[in-house]
Formats: structure tokens, C-alpha cells, sequence
């Protein structure tokens, strides 16, 4: 007889605005088993689970726990029926103990027992393996204490479903042992476990079957026993889709940017980059491929000046600009263009119109202290044409604008100022098709001109088909820089999750 | 002497006392209210009209709590469920409560508290502990509302620190986000929470009126409702510090008359800037104060909004 | 269920409309309160508009009560575009009083007029400029709160020259009652159409902030800080030196207004001169939308109030109170719309939902 699923979840749909999230996402998950959600970063793992865990609600579709049909309107219901959710940002309030926290929004006696809650913890802990201590305040703990808190809040909790997204990306080796050791306990003791994850060694490790999601539909669901690694990237990155974009054929011109064995720390203290070193050429685009949080950010932005590296040496053009920030950038004439990845919050200002945005880095080099704008309303014009941008005038607020219109007024700007270096970060994110290809067109454009481009992506057939060669992140290092021509996207897929290149690429002669 | 002096700061302070204590939990639910003036100005005249037109002392207090509860819903119903900017709208309450108590107090200008209230509140030795040497005689020969300061500060500490519900409040002042995904309501524990604080401030200004100040006066509070909000910072948010910083103040903003009856000339000016400087350094000195729990509340002043991607 | 949603953008049009209705729904509750309390609110508006505009000299005071309100909005507005919120407006334009009252108090037989009204002015800027970099120190040091340390420079200005009025600088000849001397004739602001030549400097200034704000390089500067200062560092932009510049211009415009009103109104140096004109400041600043231009209408439209209420405090016995009280009212009122106009409500009906998901809209 078929046990009854402890989760069902069929036929979900889910879009924000243009974008569709899942569409006719199916995932059915055991008591006493691990499931891993597997895909890569965009495919839509979060969504799904913050339907589960109560954040969202589907636009279509049902789902089915211990299989009654349920409705969330708040993270409360999902509490009171046994689903605990561990988010990769915890959700904990530093300046309190672990106990405080886990009684957080707990109904129960006016005062609290602080004893008795002790007990009750430990009692949790031994049963199933966890270790805290609980008056330790939030903010004094590592990072694995704070996971293994979140853990015994939702156990607290009653959940007997624990949904973990991304648990090892902030664990140390040691602590990933002993988290899959609690994992298995869990396991045993009954529970139904869901791991999002993008690390095939982990889930080959530790999990019992596998749904792979890709660009927000279910690939497969299969058990993990039966699969091999290369089965599960094929099934993530999918066959090699031509997207007929062109790569321009140039001269390799000169060395233009040096990065040599950088190292910086984030927010964290964590090492965000580390060993990191690289080549960029004039007339050459480089991608840099790997899942959201292996550095792409802290690589952007400690070139462009605003995070200081901890050790290690930029050289643009044979100069050490490390250390120097975006005013010194400016100021020495470096010219470098940068396409952040939060647009409107970082490379725009969003409520003001296109001409006042195209100023923002050339303002500068204007002499005087009034603002020059007939030159730039001109320029305003131009740029609007050349790259088709739909707005109702340039003197509408840039946020007004559609996704695939702030980026061109972003690269716009950027091109403007006849860079030698251009960086982009994620630039066709949330664009649609012609808005995309417009954006490769100019790149491509730029390449010609003997500019030479960084560009971070997510696709990895726009990278293969777009890139001359391709530099791959995993957790801050360099797993391998390869000849886009010659790599193929599985090898990409195994790069990105921790493994190095077999063949020595990016060399040139 | 000293004691005296300590004495009469005990009772310049308790308006602090209980204004401070208010501002104190709203911003733990994590808004910021600049309308403590007006809302102990509201306390002030309500407390004092209603004191004066009934004779009853309770009806008073009572007026006086419902009027700082109401200006306190005000700015609730705005920075909470409409989010408006926390910081200009508390000035408005500011500016309205002014207006209002200015005008209802305009026809009670020079009249005097009733006797029935005066003798109310008149200083009740508290048995045993008013005999303690030294101690005694500063804090236990008060009058009841004191007694109520002092009842307050420990209840606010308990149900802060010991309950549930009070843990479940700094949670929401900290990082409203985790407290809502932890399951907690976090629009229902600020609105409770921000109109208790106003119902506290209106009662610190009804100290005032009815108690301190034997005639109605306009600006009753003269400034205190600001003090108070810096005295907050100055408490680290902690309702025990707060007493202390309520009567510290209280006793700085009597001490040029005591200077000056004992014969010291320092004009009285510079003497009442003292509260306003020691706030300053303060403030200067808890920005540089690295311990996490002396911190504002993270989530002070950001609304809070549960929204889609 | 309801469920709000960010708008995406509304119409100047609609965003307009939005705000009238709100001022016009306050001025209806107030007329409700104003009814309660025994008086026709019909002629209390009508008399209130004739006591501001009725006659020669009233159009004269509501334009005399506009000035300090126009030039205290505008060294506001600079500071409400950064996102710093300066209240010390009330201290600011004490401590440029004070300075221009030492000028005034010192100076006034040794040089000519003009020049006179010119170095009161000057030190005015500079003090009331120095109060407001205070606290801009603070902030961009160790990040300290700006709002209280601004109101409690409010204080300390207060008590300063209160200290001063009713010692140091009390005037002999004023048989014990304490107030500052006079200032000379020479140093008293001319008029110009029977009034101070205050006006001028206001539409002078709000074309100067304006042109600063939209047309200079320092004005867009604290525009883009103002609204991400992520933004700011990625331009590549001294962030530091742009808090302060706009700090000093700030009080150094509350202070000019300080200077204004003790040379031209109290012709002394009084504590009352501030006359609660920083705080409705920000009233008529928030009002403006931070626009230069629509400051001066905001101004005269407050001024229009304040008149009005003090003539009908002496016409109708209705207490000048009430006037405070509409000012608290329609702010409360704005602030409310300003919800309307950033967010749109939806219906949504819990449980089922069509492929589209929402149901019904509501906005």
C-alpha cells in the first residue's frame, strides 16, 4: 500500500510579475526519508519552499500535507501543522539567548520557566544529537551553533517536516559531518527532510531521493541510489541549447587587467575570495560562471574600488589599483565601467530621470559647480536611440522603466564613457529575449573595439556561446578558467560544484 | 540637605519617569514616537480637567491615560498600518498635542487642583521601609502616584525581561522580520504596545498637573516630553536605568534653586542646560558603546512590511 | 482578504489630487471639531482667510509671518534631502540671532548700514551653520542619531540666550525687567513697501536653493546621497564632505532667519523670536514635497493660518490654540495620503485561485 505522502505538492505555479518562479512544479516527499531539491540558482528551489513554509501563496495548483489539501495565509499555519522551516538567512534576533529565541512567539505560561525550558531543550538535543547551550546568546555563536538553533526551534515546534535551504553553505567541513549525523537521526526517527541544495556531493552523501528543478519546471525525480553525478548536471544544466548568439572573432590585444591572489573577507569575516587570480584581455569577454554566492559579488566590486581587498593586487594597465575607491578610480582617469547587479540601488537613482543618471560618474570631470546638461540631454538622446530604450521621455524617472530598459540605460552610460575595462554583473537578469540579445549585441560591439569585458552569468549556454573563455567560482576560489569552445556545459555543472578542470584552459598563445 | 535635595528630585522626576518609561516600550516595538511632549501635554490638561470638573482623583488619571492612549493611536493607525515617515508624524502629534492641551486648558488657566485630589495625593509614609536610614525618607515618603512609578518600572521589567509576551516584544523591535516568521503578530504587538506607551506619557504629564503644579498653567511640561526621548537613549533601554536617569535629570533640573538658595550664584540657565549637554554625551558616548545589548533596537523606526518579492 | 501591494507608479495628476483631498478632508474634521466647540466653522474660515488677506496691513503681517517660514523650510529642505533629519531648525535660528545680535550690540556705531546689516548677517550663517555641523560631525564620525542631537541643541541654544537675556546681556536701562538691549537704529532692517526687506531675501533665496538644488553639482550630490548612498560610493562621490556642506547651509539659513527676525521684528535679542518657526518649518517642508518652488506657497499657506488664527483669536474669542491644532490635523491627514499614493489595495479571495491568482483589484 502506498504511504500517505507527508508532502504533496502538485501541479504549483508561481510568477512575480513577468517572471514565472515554477510552473507545473510536482514534488512528493515520505516520512523517514531526504529529499534534495536540486537546481541551480533561478531555477525556482525557494520559491517553491516558501509556498511550503507559508511567505507565499501559489498562484496555481495544491498542495497536500499528510494529505489534507491546505491553504497558508500566514508562516503560523505551516508552524502548527509540523513544517519547519530553516532559511539560509537565519531568522534569529541576536541580542537574545538560544532559549529566548526558541520560544520566540510561542503561546504557552505567562512567565517563562527559563528551567523547565532548559530541560525540554536538552531533552530535544539528546534525542536527536544536537549540542547547545542554552543561554548562549545569539550573537557570541558561530555560524553552526546559529543552524544548529534554527534546528532546535522548529523541533521545538513539533515539526516532524524540515525543509533546510542551502544548510552547508556556511559550514565549516567538521560541522557538515555532524550536521548530515543529525540529518540521519532525524531521518530515523521519522521525520520527512528537504534539503535545497546545488551540491552533488552532498546530495549524493546524505540524501534518498533527488527532484531536479531547472528554469522553474521539475525535471526528474529520482532515487538517489540509482543515479550517478553526470546523470543529475545533465538533468540541471539541461542539452546544450543553441541560442544562435555570435561571438565576435578579435586579435587577443594586450593585458588589461591583472588580479593576483586576492583575498578579501565579507561582512562575516568569511573568506568571500581567496587565491583568486586571473588575466583580462583587450578584445576578449571573459565570464565568470558559478552558483549565487561563491564571489562573484566581492570580485566586482573589490576591481571597481567599493570592498578593500585584504591581500592581493589588482593591476590595470600595469598600475596596483587595490585599495583605491571609486573616487580615486575616477579621478586617475582609469577608465573602468562597472554594471552592478542591483541596478536601481546601486548603479541608478531610481527616482530620478535618465539624463540626471547618465551624469552620475561624468559629473566629475565637468569644471565648475553647475551641473552641465545640455551636452548630456543630447547624449540622453543619442543613447536612447541607439539602443532602442522604451521610456516615455528622458525625463521619467528610471524606475519607472522595464528591467531590459534600466539595463541599457545602465550600459548606455557605461559605454558612454569609452571604457577599456567593462564589468557586468548578471546585466540580462529578468530580461526578456530581444532585450537580451540587444545587450550581447552591444557587448559584442565593445569586444570589437578592443575592450575588454568581465562578464558574470547565470546561463551557462549564454556563457558558452557569448564567452571566449570562461573563469569558474566555486566558494570564493577559482575552480578552473576554460576555453569556452572547447569545454562543454557539463564539465561547467561539475566545475561549478567543487570540482577543477581536467584540461589546463585559457592559455593563449 | 543632600537628602532633601534627593527627595525633590524624586518628585521632578517622576513626570520623567513615566514618559521615559513609555517612549521606552514603543521603541522597543520598534517605533519611534516624537509625540511624548503632546501626548503628556494631552494627560496634562485631560487629567487635570477632568480631575478638576468631577473631583475625583481617578477619573482624572483616567482621563489622563485615555488622552495619551488616543494621541498614541493616532500615531499608530499613521506609522504602522499606513507607514508614514515615524519621524514627522511624531512631530505632528507634537504640534497637535500642544494645540489641544493649550486650547482645552485655556479656560483653566489659574485655577487650582481640587482639594479632593490634592489630598489624594498627598505623601503617605510607607510603613517599615520609610524607616530605613537614609533610604526611607528620600523614597518611601512619597505620594501614592510615585509609588506607582516605582510599581511600573518593576512591572515593565518583568514583563520585558520574564514573560512571554515581552520577549516576544523585543523580538518584534529587533527584527520584525524573524518575528513574524517565528509566528509572531507583529502590527498587533506595536499598536498595543505604542498606545501604552502614549497612556504612560499622558500619566507622567497628569503627575504634573495634578500633583506637582498647584495651578494650570500653559507648557506645563516645558520641554520634558524631549528629554524624555533622549532619556530612553540614555537608559539603554532598560527601565531600571531609565528610573535612575529620570531622577538624575529631575535632580539637575532643580539644581539651580538649591544652588542658589545655599548661597551659590551660578545662573540658572547654564544650570538648566545640563540636561540637555548630559544628553548629548551620552548620546555621543552610546553611539561608541559596542555592547549589543545597550544597542536601539535594530528594527527602531524601519516599518514593517511582509512583502512579495 | 486584503493584500496591499507597492504601486508601480502613480500620475503626478493623481498624486495631486490625492494630497488636495486630504487637506480638504482635515479641514473638514476640523470644521467638525471647530462645530463642537460651539462656533460656525463656516465663518471661522471665512474669517480667517479675511483676518490674513482682508486688509492692507493683514496682507502685510501674513507676508511678514511668511518670511521666517520660507527661509527656515528651505535650509530644511537641503537637509531633508539628504535624509538627515534636522529639528534643531528652533536652536539654529537662535544661535544666528545671538550672533547677530553681538554685531549688533557691538558694532553698530563703527561701520555704515549696509555694511552693518551685512557682517550681522554673515555671523548669523556662520553660527547657525556651525549649530547644524555639530551634530552633521557627529553623524558622519560615529553615526550618532541626528534627530535628538539636533533637538537637544534646541535646548541648549534656548537656555543660552535665555542666560544671556537675564544676565550678562540684560539691558540696564530696562528697569530690571529682563530683556536685551534695543538695537540700534543702525542696525535694524529697512523696509521696502512697508515691509522688512526680509521679503526680498526670501524670493531671493528660494531662487537661489532652487537653482543650487537641480542646477549645481553639489545640489545633485545630496540628492543621490539622500536617496542611496550605495549609489553615492559606486559614483564615486565624497560622502563625508556632502553631509557637511549641506549641514552648514542648512543652519546657516535657519540662523539668517534667526538674524532676520531680531533685526527687522524683535529688534532685540529675545528667546520668543524663534517663535516655534522651526518646527512648523517642517511642516511646510514635508508639504513642498522638497521642492524649492512649492516651499514659498506651503510658507504663505501656513503664514495664511497662523494670521488668521491670531486675528480670530481677537475677533471670534475662538483661542489661537485651534490654529496648532488644524496645522497637527492636516499633517496627520498628509502623512496618512501619502499611503494612498505609494501602495494600492487588491482584494483576494483566500483558498482558490484561478491560474491568474488574483482575483478581484481594488484601487
Amino acid at each position: 500500500m502506498q504511504p500517505i505522502a507527508a508532502i504533496e505538492m502538485r501541479n504549483i505555479s508561481k510568477s512575480f510579475g513577468a517572471i514565472r518562479a515554477n510552473e507545473n512544479v510536482d514534488l512528493t516527499v515520505f516520512n523517514g526519508e531526504v529529499h534534495a531539491l536540486l537546481g541551480e540558482n533561478g531555477a525556482g528551489k525557494s520559491t517553491l519552499m516558501n509556498m511550503l513554509s507559508g511567505i507565499y501563496r501559489p498562484d496555481s495548483g495544491s498542495i497536500f500535507i499528510d494529505g489534507k489539501e491546505v491553504h497558508f495565509s500566514s508562516p503560523k499555519e505551516p508552524i502548527k501543522l509540523g513544517i519547519g522551516m530553516i532559511h539560509q538567512h537565519f531568522k534569529l534576533i541576536d541580542v537574545l539567548t538560544a532559549k529566548e529565541n526558541i520560544i520566540l512567539g510561542q503561546g504557552g505560561a505567562t512567565f517563562i520557566k527559563g528551567k523547565e525550558l532548559s530541560e525540554e531543550i536538552r531533552d530535544i538535543s539528546d534525542r536527536y544529537g544536537l549540542d547547545i547551550d542554552p543561554n548562549k546568546k545569539v550573537y557570541d555563536m558561530s555560524v553552526g551553533e546559529k543552524q544548529t538553533l534554527e534546528i532546535i526551534k522548529v523541533l521545538y515546534r513539533g515539526a516532524r517536516i524540515l525543509i533546510m535551504d542551502e544548510p552547508t553553505a556556511v559550514l565549516t567541513p567538521q560541522e557538515i559531518r555532524r550536521l548530515f549525523e543529525i540529518i540521519k537521526n532525524m531521518r530515523d526517527l521519522g521525520c520527512a527532510i528537504i534539503i535545497i541544495t546545488h551540491k552533488l556531493n552532498e546530495v549524493m552523501e546524505i540524501s534518498d531521493r533527488i527532484t531536479v528543478l531547472r528554469k522553474g519546471h521539475t525535471i526528474a525525480t529520482v532515487e538517489t541510489a540509482k543515479t550517478e553525478v553526470k546523470d543529475l548536471i545533465e538533468m540541471m544544466v539541461g542539452k546544450s541549447v543553441d541560442l544562435a548568439i555570435k561571438r565576435e572573432q578579435t586579435e587577443f590585444g594586450q593585458l588589461l587587467l591583472q588580479v593576483d591572489n586576492l583575498h578579501v573577507y565579507d561582512s562575516e569575516k568569511r573568506e568571500a575570495l581567496s587565491e583568486v587570480s586571473f588575466d583580462l584581455f583587450s578584445g576578449e569577454i571573459l565570464g565568470v560562471a558559478g552558483v549565487a554566492g561563491s564571489g562573484q559579488k566581492e570580485l566586482c566590486e573589490t576591481i571597481a574600488g567599493l570592498i578593500k581587498a585584504d591581500k592581493g593586487r589588482i593591476f590595470f594597465d600595469g598600475d596596483n589599483i587595490v585599495g583605491k575607491n571609486p573616487r580615486d578610480i575616477i579621478r586617475l582617469g582609469i577608465r573602468m565601467g562597472f554594471i552592478p547587479e542591483d541596478r536601481l540601488g546601486m548603479g541608478l537613482v531610481a527616482s530620478m530621470d535618465i539624463v540626471h543618471n547618465l551624469i552620475l560618474k561624468d559629473y566629475q570631470n565637468q569644471p565648475g559647480i553647475f551641473l552641465k546638461r545640455r551636452h548630456i540631454i543630447e547624449k540622453a538622446h543619442k543613447i536612447v536611440r541607439r539602443l532602442d530604450i522604451q521610456t516615455p521621455g528622458i525625463y521619467s524617472p528610471v524606475r519607472k522603466l522595464s528591467g531590459g530598459n534600466i539595463q541599457k540605460v545602465l550600459l548606455g552610460r557605461e559605454i558612454d564613457s569609452n571604457p577599456r575595462v567593462l564589468i557586468t554583473a548578471y546585466p540580462v537578469r529578468g530580461l526578456d529575449i530581444g532585450a537580451s540579445y540587444k545587450i550581447y549585441e552591444l557587448l559584442n560591439e565593445q569586444k570589437s573595439k578592443g575592450v575588454g569585458i568581465l562578464f558574470i552569468g547565470e546561463d551557462l549556454d549564454v556563457l558558452l556561446e557569448l564567452c571566449d573563455r570562461i573563469l569558474v567560482l566555486f566558494d570564493g576560489k577559482v575552480t578552473g578558467v576554460v576555453n569556452a569552445q572547447e569545454v562543454t556545459k557539463e564539465e561547467l555543472g561539475l566545475m561549478m560544484a567543487g570540482g577543477s578542470a581536467e584540461k589546463e584552459g585559457g592559455s593563449h598563445a | 540637605m543632600l537628602e532633601s535635595f534627593l527627595f525633590a528630585a524624586i518628585i521632578s522626576g517622576t513626570p520623567l519617569l513615566f514618559a521615559t518609561l513609555g517612549e521606552l516600550i514603543t521603541e522597543k516595538a520598534g517605533n519611534l514616537n516624537l509625540g511624548v511632549e503632546g501626548m503628556m501635554l494631552m494627560g496634562a490638561i485631560m487629567g487635570f480637567s477632568v480631575g478638576l470638573v468631577t473631583g475625583s482623583p481617578i477619573l482624572g488619571i483616567a482621563g489622563a491615560i485615555l488622552a495619551g492612549a488616543f494621541g498614541a493611536a493616532i500615531f499608530a493607525y499613521l506609522t504602522v498600518s499606513l507607514r508614514s515617515n515615524q519621524v514627522v508624524t511624531g512631530l505632528a502629534l507634537t504640534i497637535f498635542g500642544t494645540g489641544f492641551s493649550s486650547f482645552i486648558g485655556k479656560s483653566f488657566v489659574g485655577q487650582v487642583t481640587p482639594e479632593s485630589i490634592k489630598s489624594f495625593f498627598s505623601p503617605v509614609d510607607l510603613p517599615i521601609l520609610s524607616d530605613i536610614p537614609f533610604i526611607g525618607p528620600i523614597f518611601f515618603k512619597h505620594d501614592i502616584f510615585v509609588y506607582f512609578g516605582y510599581l511600573s518600572i518593576i512591572l515593565v521589567s518583568i514583563y520585558l525581561y520574564r514573560t512571554r509576551r515581552g520577549l516576544n516584544l523585543r523580538a518584534v523591535g529587533e527584527n520584525a522580520a524573524s518575528a513574524d516568521a517565528s509566528g509572531i503578530n507583529v502590527s498587533l504587538y506595536k499598536y498595543v504596545h505604542i498606545i501604552i506607551g502614549g497612556a504612560l506619557c499622558g500619566l507622567g504629564g497628569a503627575y504634573l498637573s495634578l500633583v506637582t503644579i498647584p495651578v494650570w498653567q500653559e507648557g506645563v511640561t516645558a520641554g520634558r516630553g524631549w528629554i524624555a526621548v533622549a532619556l530612553v537613549i540614555f537608559a539603554s533601554w532598560n527601565p531600571t536605568k531609565a528610573m535612575l536617569g529620570a531622577f538624575l535629570f529631575g535632580g539637575l533640573d532643580i539644581l539651580g534653586f538649591r544652588l542658589q538658595s545655599m548661597g551659590i550664584h551660578v545662573s540658572q540657565y547654564l544650570i538648566d542646560m545640563l540636561p540637555y549637554i548630559a544628553t548629548v554625551a551620552v548620546l555621543i558616548l552610546s553611539t561608541r558603546n559596542n555592547k549589543k545589548e545597550d544597542r536601539p533596537p535594530q528594527d527602531l523606526s524601519n516599518p514593517y512590511f511582509r512583502e512579495e518579492r | 482578504m486584503l493584500k496591499i501591494l507597492k504601486r508601480d507608479d502613480l500620475s503626478k495628476n493623481k498624486a495631486i489630487f490625492i494630497r488636495f483631498a486630504a487637506i480638504a478632508l482635515s479641514l473638514v474634521f476640523s470644521g467638525i471639531f471647530i462645530l463642537a466647540l460651539g462656533f460656525n466653522p463656516v465663518e471661522v474660515y471665512a474669517n480667517m482667510i479675511s483676518g490674513a488677506f482682508g486688509t492692507e496691513m493683514r496682507i502685510r503681517e501674513t507676508i511678514i509671518k511668511s518670511i521666517p517660514l520660507v527661509i527656515t523650510s528651505l535650509g530644511i529642505l537641503v537637509a531633508f534631502k539628504m535624509k538627515f533629519w534636522n529639528i534643531g531648525g528652533e536652536g539654529q535660528i537662535i544661535m544666528g540671532a545671538f550672533a547677530a545680535a553681538y554685531v549688533a550690540l557691538n558694532y553698530s556705531q563703527s561701520m555704515p548700514r549696509p555694511l552693518l546689516l551685512l557682517l550681522m548677517a554673515a555671523a548669523s550663517m556662520i553660527v547657525g551653520g556651525f549649530w547644524a555641523f555639530i551634530p552633521a560631525f557627529f553623524k558622519v564620525r560615529f553615526g550618532t542619531n541626528e534627530t535628538i542631537f539636533t533637538l537637544m541643541l534646541n535646548y541648549i541654544a534656548i537656555k543660552w540666550v535665555t542666560y544671556l537675556q537675564y544676565g550678562p546681556w540684560k539691558d540696564p536701562s530696562a528697569q530690571g525687567f529682563p530683556k536685551v538691549a534695543n538695537f540700534d537704529a543702525n542696525a535694524i532692517l529697512p523696509s521696502l513697501f512697508g515691509i522688512h526687506i526680509g521679503w526680498i531675501v526670501a524670493i531671493l533665496l528660494t531662487i537661489v536653493i532652487h537653482i543650487f538644488m537641480t542646477h549645481t553639482k553639489r545640489g545633485y550630490e545630496i540628492a543621490v546621497v539622500g536617496e542611496s548612498v550605495d549609489t553615492a560610493k559606486y559614483a564615486g562621490m565624497n560622502i563625508k564632505a556632502i553631509i557637511i556642506t549641506a549641514m552648514l547651509i542648512s543652519g546657516g539659513l535657519c540662523g539668517l532667519t534667526g538674524m532676520i527676525q531680531a533685526s527687522a521684528i524683535e529688534k532685540t535679542l529675545t528667546v520668543s523670536l524663534s517663535g516655534g518657526y522651526g518646527f512648523t518649518a517642517i511642516i511646510t517642508t514635508w508639504l513642498s514635497g522638497l521642492k524649492a518652488p512649492y516651499v514659498l506657497i506651503t510658507s504663505v499657506a501656513f503664514a495664511l493660518l497662523l494670521q488668521g488664527g491670531s486675528f480670530i483669536q481677537i475677533a471670534m474669542q475662538v483661542p489661537a490654540a485651534v490654529a496648532d491644532m488644524i496645522q497637527g490635523m492636516i499633517l496627520f491627514f498628509v502623512l496618512g495620503s501619502e499611503f494612498f499614493i505609494r501602495y494600492t489595495i487588491k482584494f483576494v479571495r483566500v483558498g482558490k485561485s484561478d491560474a491568474q491568482g488574483n482575483v478581484k483589484e481594488a484601487s
